[in-house]
């Protein structure tokens, strides 16, 4: 392997051995093979937006959009663990939603109380992945049902806790990490949901590309009867897949109740947004292939096509199915070139 | 070369696609501050400027009833006799709801059982919840029917035409039915009780911005989602007033209700037009969204209008908003019970029971600042004096 190609964001691209002294037309057209996808329909998504609005581009409206897009990407970049080691896991939605009401009932607007939540909160996360985790792996039941089950008893429990509406209100200390920022000089303000997003990646992918663990997860989900003889202990791994993805929706669902305040459906419809982003980053439904980079680009694709949208002034009904095309569009452009190099 | 030809097909396909959707729809690009805005559109199908006049009228109109108990009050009734529904003995009210599936109705539902508790003479109140599907509320009006134990029927029917044949049945088991909150297309309900309604929400919020916000200021209208007759009548009124006025309405999106999203609306909307001078919400829960979208992006909160929830009121109270909350009063879910005792007392009742609609105002605005009740609690509940307050509605005491 002499090159790794891609930018140091984009791992699980296929890294492609490029042979010195080759004429530069195709060796550049390599190169950009070995990109994911996804960054090539991101960029050209946002090259539209800019073409439409030239402002998007300039650095406080991007680290704005970034911003919005945070809790997906988190989200996307926890749920790919799941996704490749070959389950689902349906309750995060329900579970950003339980942490921004619980979050708001147990503080009531206190910031005083804001540094035993969170911990606490992230601990109740853990529970749920594991739990979720332990059901499909011990119990044997799909995760696809466990996991929808899981997200029952979430929003049933958080219903029956709240009488249907949430009750407090989210410190100002706690809501900083979704809705301010640090002030840069010039640039204007780097939200801490950016830098939280940027840590979140940067150590997921770690875990995911670069650790013994990482690979285990790749081998559970591609293959568990060889992972699991080759010495992987499968239902671990899977398990603690899982426990990621739930850690994962509590960051989320801090970064989301920072940035919309206390609504009882907070998290309504992430599951399948973030299942949607980490397919468009050509993560395979049934495991074995995905990767933590290409998810937080696919959560950036699905952000900016809505953008993108809003800024044509489509109607509504036009605009569902425009994304819809688009998002079917980029998953099977993401499909074929990954036949292609694989 | 047969694949790479394939895929390079296919995206430029896709790009064709995207830029094409939006040249057919883009805006008329005119005027000299940015790009103008898309207008108000097309008027809704729902529509119907007889009942718009009439709301309008009824915004005046003094209701008879005491001053102090809106919930009693009513506009321009039109009584009608109930001698034949008379029934002696304590009564099992029967209640099909269609669903308790948001702060709104929690408080409604909240507020109507303190109210059944107040009447000794009701033995029970029988309530089911049709979780906000139409067939379930089909078969649990047809399952109180056939329980026999009814004295009366309540329904807030969860749409209008799906539901008018099951309480056409109702009506004729001979037991006296009142529906509330929306209507459906029969007149054989003893009373059908209701606010003003939505022309007369949508209409106080438009004109309030109308006032407030200068010649050819930019108006940007969020809505919840289109077909939904409640919602309809809110913004097909703000667009006849919109219409007559001098100002800007540069947009007019649905939010699904979706605070997340009401923030990349309005913080796209800043980008693309530098300001916006007034917002325009058919319904309040996202108003505290909009607001702090401009305060997120170091703007001044602009004239707004909202609803009658907590957050929002505190909001305008703290941060000194222009703002104005027109409200459809959850108070009305106390009105049925009344409704049905009076019935089966043989007493009068109103054929179409109007309810007041109040608007708050800066000037009124402390009066329904409630600080130990919860931010999406409706202040417009009616329910400050009954026993239980604030605990049961979610509140501190």
């Amino acid at each position: 392997m002499t090159t790794t190609a891609g930018p140091p964001a984009a791992p699980g691209a296929q890294p492609s051995a490029v042979p010195r002294g080759e004429p530069a037309g195709p060796r550049a057209r390599r190169l950009l093979r070995a990109v994911p996808p996804i960054w090539l329909v991101l960029a050209a998504v946002i090259l539209l937006i800019a073409w439409r609005n030239p402002t998007f581009v300039e650095p406080a409206p991007f680290l704005a959009f970034l911003r919005r897009c945070a809790p997906l990407a988190v989200l996307a970049a926890g749920q790919v663990f799941v996704i490749i080691a070959g389950e689902f896991d349906l309750s995060v939605g329900a579970l950003v939603t339980a942490v921004v009401v619980v979050a708001a009932r147990l503080s009531d607007g206190d910031a005083a109380h804001t540094w035993w939540l969170i911990p606490l909160l992230l601990a109740a996360g853990a529970l749920v992945g594991l739990v979720n985790g332990l059901v499909t792996t011990r119990l044997r039941v799909p995760s696809f049902i466990a996991t929808l089950g899981m997200l029952l008893v979430l929003s049933g429990a958080v219903f029956l806790w709240s009488g249907g509406a949430p009750r407090g209100s989210l410190a100002d200390n706690f809501r900083q990490f979704g809705r301010f920022g640090v002030e840069l000089p010039g640039l204007g303000q780097l939200p801490y949901a950016v830098l939280t997003l940027t840590a979140v990646g940067i150590g997921l992918w770690l875990l995911l590309s670069h650790s013994r663990f990482g690979h285990q997860v790749y081998a559970a989900g591609g293959n568990p009867q060889a992972a699991a003889l080759s010495g992987v202990d499968v239902r671990r791994v899977r398990t603690a897949a899982f426990v990621i993805s739930g850690l994962s929706a509590v960051v989320a669902g801090i970064l989301l109740g920072g940035f919309t305040g206390v609504t009882a459906e907070a998290g309504a419809g992430y599951e399948f947004q973030a299942i949607a982003a980490v397919v468009l980053g050509g993560a395979v439904l049934g495991g074995g292939r995905g990767s933590v980079g290409a998810s937080v680009a696919g959560a950036l694709t699905l952000q900016s096509v809505f953008t993108l949208l809003n800024l044509l002034g489509l109607a509504k009904s036009l605009r569902d199915a425009v994304q819809g095309l688009i998002i079917i569009g980029a998953a099977a452009y993401a499909a074929h070139r990954l036949r292609r190099s694989g | 070369m047969r694949r790479p030809m394939r895929y390079r097909l296919a995206v430029l396909g896709a790009a064709v696609l995207v830029a094409a959707a939006g040249c057919t729809s883009t805006a008329p690009e005119e005027g000299d501050d940015g790009p103008a805005g898309s207008g108000t559109g097309q008027q809704s199908s729902f529509f119907v400027q007889a009942d718009y006049d009439r709301q309008i009228a009824q915004r005046d109109t003094a209701p008879t009833g005491p001053a102090d108990q809106p919930w009693m009050q009513a506009i321009n009734p039109q009584l009608v006799d109930t001698a034949k529904h008379k029934k002696s003995g304590r009564h099992t009210i029967c209640f099909s709801n269609a669903a308790v599936n948001n702060p709104w109705r929690v408080v409604g539902w909240t507020t109507m059982q303190a109210e059944a508790k107040l009447h000794p003479e009701i033995a029970t109140l029988t309530a089911v919840d049709a979780e906000g599907k139409d067939d379930k509320q089909i078969s649990d009006i047809d399952g109180l029917l056939a329980s026999k134990k009814c004295s009366a029927l309540i329904v807030s029917p969860n749409t209008t035409a799906a539901l008018t044949p099951a309480v056409e049945k109702a009506c004729q088991a001979n037991l006296p039915v009142i529906v509330f909150d929306r209507g459906v297309n029969t007149t054989c309900p003893v009373t059908f009780i209701h606010p003003i309604g939505g022309y007369a929400f949508g209409a106080t919020a438009a004109e309030f911005l109308t006032s407030k916000v200068k010649k050819d200021g930019k108006i940007l209208a969020l809505r919840i989602l289109p077909g939904v007759d409640v919602l309809e009548t809110r913004w097909s009124a703000a667009k006849v007033i919109f219409d007559k006025s001098d100002v800007d309405v540069v947009g007019v999106e649905f939010t699904d209700g979706d605070a997340a999203k009401v923030k990349t609306i309005v913080n796209d909307y800043l980008e693309r037009y530098g300001s916006i001078d007034g917002v325009w919400m058919d319904a309040g829960a996202t108003s505290v969204a909009a607001a702090e979208a401009f305060e997120d992006a170091g703007q001044q909160v602009p004239a707004i209008t909202g609803e009658d929830q907590q957050d929002f009121l505190r909001l305008w109270q703290d941060k000194k908003l222009t703002a104005v909350a027109p409200t459809y009063p959850t108070y009305q879910w106390r009105t049925p019970i009344i409704a049905a005792l009076d019935i089966l007392a043989g007493k009068q009742v109103p054929k179409e029971w109007v309810l007041p609609q109040p608007t708050i105002t800066q000037d009124n605005l402390s009066r329904y600042l409630l600080p130990q009740l919860p931010p999406l609690h409706y202040a417009l509940c009616g329910c400050e004096q009954m026993p239980g307050f604030p605990q049961n509605w979610g509140g501190n005491q």
